[in-house]
C-alpha cells in the first residue's frame, strides 16, 4: 500500500463541494451542520488512516516517520490550523519498525547449590538453560511459537508448534513439539516455575525436567457449561516419545492424552481451577507393554483486583498415578505435591511446597520432601529466588540444600496463558 | 497389537467426541456483543452502540491495566464476541494476546473487522525516540498508552467505533453516526465546563505516581514535574523518594496525584516531608462506584484536582 495524495484530494473536494451546499442551504441549516461536522470527522479518521497506512509501507515517503518524534499534533479542526503535513498517530510506528521479524525473547537462568544431596545433587553453580523463544502470527489462520533450549550439554527444541486460531466448530489445534496438557506443572517452562526444581512427582513419574513432551497432534474446544463456568476439552496424538515415561518402537506406538479443565470465577477475587488428565503410552519394554498416567489438579487463586500488585494467594495440589505394565509385573505408582504461595509485597513472594512420590520403576520405594521459597522481583523481567530443599530420600538418605537462582527475560517474551 | 488396537479405539472416541459434543451457545443474533480490555472503552462503545450492541469490559477501573490476569472465564467472552476493542500500545501486551488466540473465535482475531486497536486513531504523546532499553523501566516503545484522558481522543475513539460497529451492521449505520454526533455535542458541552473549573489552576505542578496523565496534563494545562516511581513500573526507592522530596520542596509543589492501585504508603511519607495533599485520582471509568461513564470520569477527577488546589492554594 502506498500513500496516495489524490485520495487526500478527493476527500477535501468532497469536503469542499459540502461545505459550498451548505452555504446555500439555508432552510436545513442545522441538519447540514450536523452532516458536515460528521464528514469532518470522517476525513479525520481517513486522515488517520492514511498516515497508517503512509508509516506502515516501507517504500513511501512518509514510512521514516516512524523514528521521528513524539507527540502528534493536533487534529484539524482546531481553530485557525491548517496542518501542513498528516499527523503521526500512535500504533503506526510500531508496524514500520518491526515488519515481519518474529517477537524474540530469551529467558535465562542460573542456578547455584549448597549444602549436601548424594542422590541427585546440583553442581555448585550452573546455568541449565537460556531459551531463546521465537514467536509470531504466521498468516491469518494460524500464529507460531518456537522455544529452542540452550543449556551446557548443547541446544535442544523445547517447543515449537504451530496454533490455529481460526478453526470452525470452536476448535483450537495445535501441531508441533509441545509439553502435553497433563496437569499444570508439566506445562510449565522452567522459567514460569514458582520454584527452582520440579516437585519430586514430576521427577519421579513425569519424566524430569523434560517432561511429557513429544511432537504431537493437539485438538480442544470449549464444552458447554453452566454460564461463566470454563470447560475445556483437549485430546493429543503423540509419537509416543516422552523422556523415560513413553518410548516408541514402532509407528503405531502412539500416546494418547486427554485433559479436561474446569474453571470458575468464585468473586472478583478468588478463582477455582480444576483439571483431570489421563496420558497413554508404551514404554522401554516394547510395544505390547504400556505406560497409563492418571492425574488430578486443583488450583485456588486470591488476588484483590484493587491491590493486586501487592497481594495475592495461590494453593495448588497435583496427584498423579503411574500404572507402568513389565514383563513380570505392573507397577502402580502414586504421587503428588501441594504448594502455596503468598505475595507479601510488590517485591517479595514467600512460597511453600510439600513433595511425596514412589518411583515408577519400583513403587516401594518413596521419596519425600519439603520446601520453603522466597523470590524477589527487582521489575517484572527478572526475579531472584532462593529456596531451601529438604528430601527424603527412599535409599534413607537425606539432602538438605540452599538453591538460588537468577532469572531474567530479554525481549518481547509473550505472555504465558494463564 | 493389543496397543495398536487401542490406539485405533481412542482414535475414533476422539473424533466422535469432537463431533458429538455441541459448540458454545451461539449468541443472540439481534445485538452486536462487544467486548473491551477496559471500562473507559466500553463507555466508549456505549455511547455510540446504545441498545444495539452488548458491552462488556475485561479490566475493571479500579485495576492497573497493565497487570490483569488472563483467566479462562475472558476466554468465554472473547470466544463469543463479534468485536474487540482494545487500547493498544502494549498496554493489554502481558496478558490479551493468549484470550486472543485461546478465544477460538476467528472474528476478533488481529486483521479481521472484529479486531479494533483504538490507538492508530488517537494523539499519542510521550513515544520514545532514540535507543529504547528496559533500563528506562518498563517503558511503551509506541508511545503512552492512557491516552483515553483527553476528551479529544474519546471523541476519535468513540467515532472509530461507531465507524467499525456500522461496517459489522450496515443496516445500523445511521443509528451509530447519530448516537455519536449526540456524543460528540455533549462532549463539547462539558469540555466547556471543565476548562471553566480548570482555568485557574492551568500551569499548576503536579507529581505523579505512574505516568498515567500525559494528556489530562496537557489538555488542561496541568505541569507534571516528577513522578513517585523512579522508573515505569519500578517501585519507589529510597534514593529515588529523597530526591522527589527535595525537588517538590524546592518547587513547592504540593499536589501528588496517585492511581488506585498504587500503594499510597510512599506518596503520604512524601507528602508528609513537603506538606502536600495525597489525591487519588482515577485512571479509569469504574474506578469508584459513582465513576459510571466517561463523563463522569473527568467530571469526578476535575472536581477532586479543584477542590484539592482549592484547599492548598
Amino acid at each position: 500500500m502506498r500513500f496516495r495524495p489524490r485520495a487526500s484530494c478527493l476527500m477535501l473536494v468532497a469536503l469542499g463541494l459540502l461545505l459550498a451546499s451548505a452555504a446555500h442551504a439555508q432552510t436545513a441549516e442545522e441538519e447540514l451542520a450536523a452532516r458536515l461536522k460528521a464528514l469532518e470527522e470522517r476525513v479525520r479518521q481517513l486522515e488517520a488512516e492514511l498516515a497508517g497506512l503512509r508509516a506502515r509501507s516501507p517504500g513511501a515517503p512518509g514510512a521514516t516517520a516512524a523514528a521521528t518524534p513524539t507527540t502528534a499534533p493536533a487534529p484539524t479542526g482546531a481553530p485557525g490550523a491548517a496542518p501542513a503535513q498528516l499527523p503521526v498517530y500512535g500504533g503506526a510506528s510500531a508496524a514500520a519498525s518491526k515488519v515481519f521479524n518474529p517477537d524474540i525473547s530469551l529467558a535465562g537462568n542460573f542456578v547455584g547449590a549448597l549444602g549436601r544431596n548424594s542422590v541427585n545433587p546440583l553442581p555448585v553453580l550452573e546455568v541449565p538453560e537460556a531459551e531463546l523463544g521465537l514467536q509470531a502470527i504466521i498468516d491469518p489462520f494460524a500464529r507460531g511459537d518456537v522455544f529452542l533450549s540452550f543449556g551446557e550439554e548443547g541446544v535442544e527444541l523445547e517447543e515449537g508448534y504451530l496454533t490455529f486460531t481460526s478453526l470452525p466448530g470452536g476448535v483450537l489445534a495445535k501441531v508441533g513439539k509441545m509439553r502435553s496438557e497433563f496437569g499444570v506443572v508439566n506445562k510449565l517452562h522452567t522459567h514460569n516455575l514458582p520454584w527452582i526444581d520440579r516437585p519430586l512427582v514430576t521427577e519421579n513419574l513425569l519424566g524430569g525436567e523434560d517432561g511429557l513432551n513429544d511432537a504431537s497432534l493437539s485438538l480442544s474446544r470449549l464444552l458447554p457449561a453452566p454460564k461463566n463456568v470454563f470447560l475445556e476439552a483437549t485430546i493429543e496424538v503423540g509419537r509416543g516419545d516422552s523422556a523415560d515415561v513413553w518410548q516408541s518402537s514402532q509407528r503405531s506406538d502412539v500416546s494418547l492424552l486427554g485433559h479436561l479443565r474446569g474453571y470458575g470465577d468464585l468473586s472478583e477475587e478468588t478463582n477455582l481451577d480444576l483439571g483431570f488428565s489421563y496420558g497413554r503410552g508404551h514404554n522401554d519394554f516394547g510395544s505390547s507393554f504400556i505406560t497409563d498416567l492418571y492425574g488430578v489438579d486443583a488450583t485456588i487463586r486470591w488476588k484483590p483486583l484493587r491491590r493486586a500488585l501487592y497481594r495475592s494467594f495461590l494453593a495448588r495440589a497435583e496427584l498423579v498415578w503411574s500404572r507402568r505394565r513389565e514383563p513380570l509385573d505392573t507397577q502402580t505408582a502414586f504421587g503428588m505435591y501441594t504448594s502455596a504461595d503468598y505475595r507479601l509485597n510488590r517485591r517479595w513472594t514467600l512460597g511453600g511446597r510439600f513433595d511425596w512420590s514412589d518411583r515408577a520403576r519400583d513403587p516401594s520405594l518413596t521419596d519425600k520432601g519439603v520446601s520453603a521459597i522466597f523470590t524477589y522481583w527487582p521489575s517484572e523481567f527478572s526475579q531472584l529466588r532462593w529456596q531451601y530443599r529438604f528430601v527424603d530420600y527412599a535409599e534413607g538418605r537425606q539432602g538438605h540444600e540452599l538453591l538460588f537462582q537468577f532469572l531474567y527475560i530479554m525481549g518481547a517474551h509473550g505472555a504465558h496463558p494463564f | 497389537m493389543r496397543g495398536h488396537w487401542l490406539s485405533t479405539v481412542m482414535l475414533l472416541l476422539t473424533a466422535a467426541f469432537f463431533s458429538l459434543v455441541s459448540a458454545p451457545a451461539a449468541r443472540a443474533a439481534s445485538k452486536l456483543y462487544v467486548v473491551t480490555t477496559t471500562e473507559d472503552l466500553a463507555s466508549l462503545t456505549r455511547e455510540v452502540g446504545g441498545d444495539h450492541v452488548e458491552v462488556e469490559a475485561i479490566a475493571r477501573g479500579y485495576q492497573d491495566p497493565h497487570f490483569v490476569e488472563a483467566k479462562p472465564s475472558f476466554i468465554l467472552k472473547l470466544n463469543r464476541a463479534d468485536l474487540l476493542v482494545l487500547v493498544g500500545l502494549q498496554l493489554e501486551v502481558g496478558w490479551l494476546p493468549p484470550l486472543i488466540t485461546q478465544s477460538r473465535n476467528p472474528r476478533i482475531q488481529l486483521g479481521t473487522p472484529g479486531y479494533l486497536d483504538v490507538s492508530q486513531f488517537c494523539k499519542i504523546l510521550e513515544i520514545p525516540t532514540g535507543q529504547i532499553t528496559r533500563a528506562m523501566g518498563d517503558v511503551h516503545p509506541l508511545g503512552n498508552p492512557h491516552y483515553w484522558l483527553e476528551p479529544e481522543n474519546g471523541r476519535r475513539i468513540a467515532q472509530a467505533i461507531a465507524n467499525r460497529l456500522a461496517e459489522l451492521r450496515p443496516q445500523e449505520a445511521s443509528y451509530f453516526q447519530q448516537r455519536f454526533q449526540d456524543f460528540s455535542q455533549r462532549l463539547a458541552a462539558a469540555e466547556k465546563v471543565w476548562d471553566q473549573k480548570m482555568a485557574p489552576y492551568r500551569g499548576r505542578k503536579v507529581v505523579t505516581y505512574h505516568r498515567s496523565w500525559p494528556n489530562f496534563a496537557e489538555r488542561f494545562g496541568l505541569n507534571v514535574v516528577g513522578y513517585v516511581e523512579p522508573k515505569p513500573g519500578i517501585p519507589p526507592s529510597p534514593s529515588h523518594t529523597l530526591e522527589l522530596i527535595n525537588m517538590m520542596k524546592r518547587e513547592n509543589i504540593k499536589l501528588i496525584l496517585v492511581e488506585p492501585y498504587f500503594d499510597l504508603k510512599t506518596p503520604k511519607a512524601v507528602a508528609r516531608e513537603t506538606g502536600a495533599e495525597v489525591v487519588v485520582l482515577l485512571p479509569s471509568v469504574g474506578g469508584e462506584k459513582e465513576v459510571t461513564d466517561y463523563f463522569k470520569l473527568f467530571e469526578y477527577d476535575i472536581n477532586l484536582l479543584v477542590a484539592a488546589f482549592g484547599r492548598i492554594r
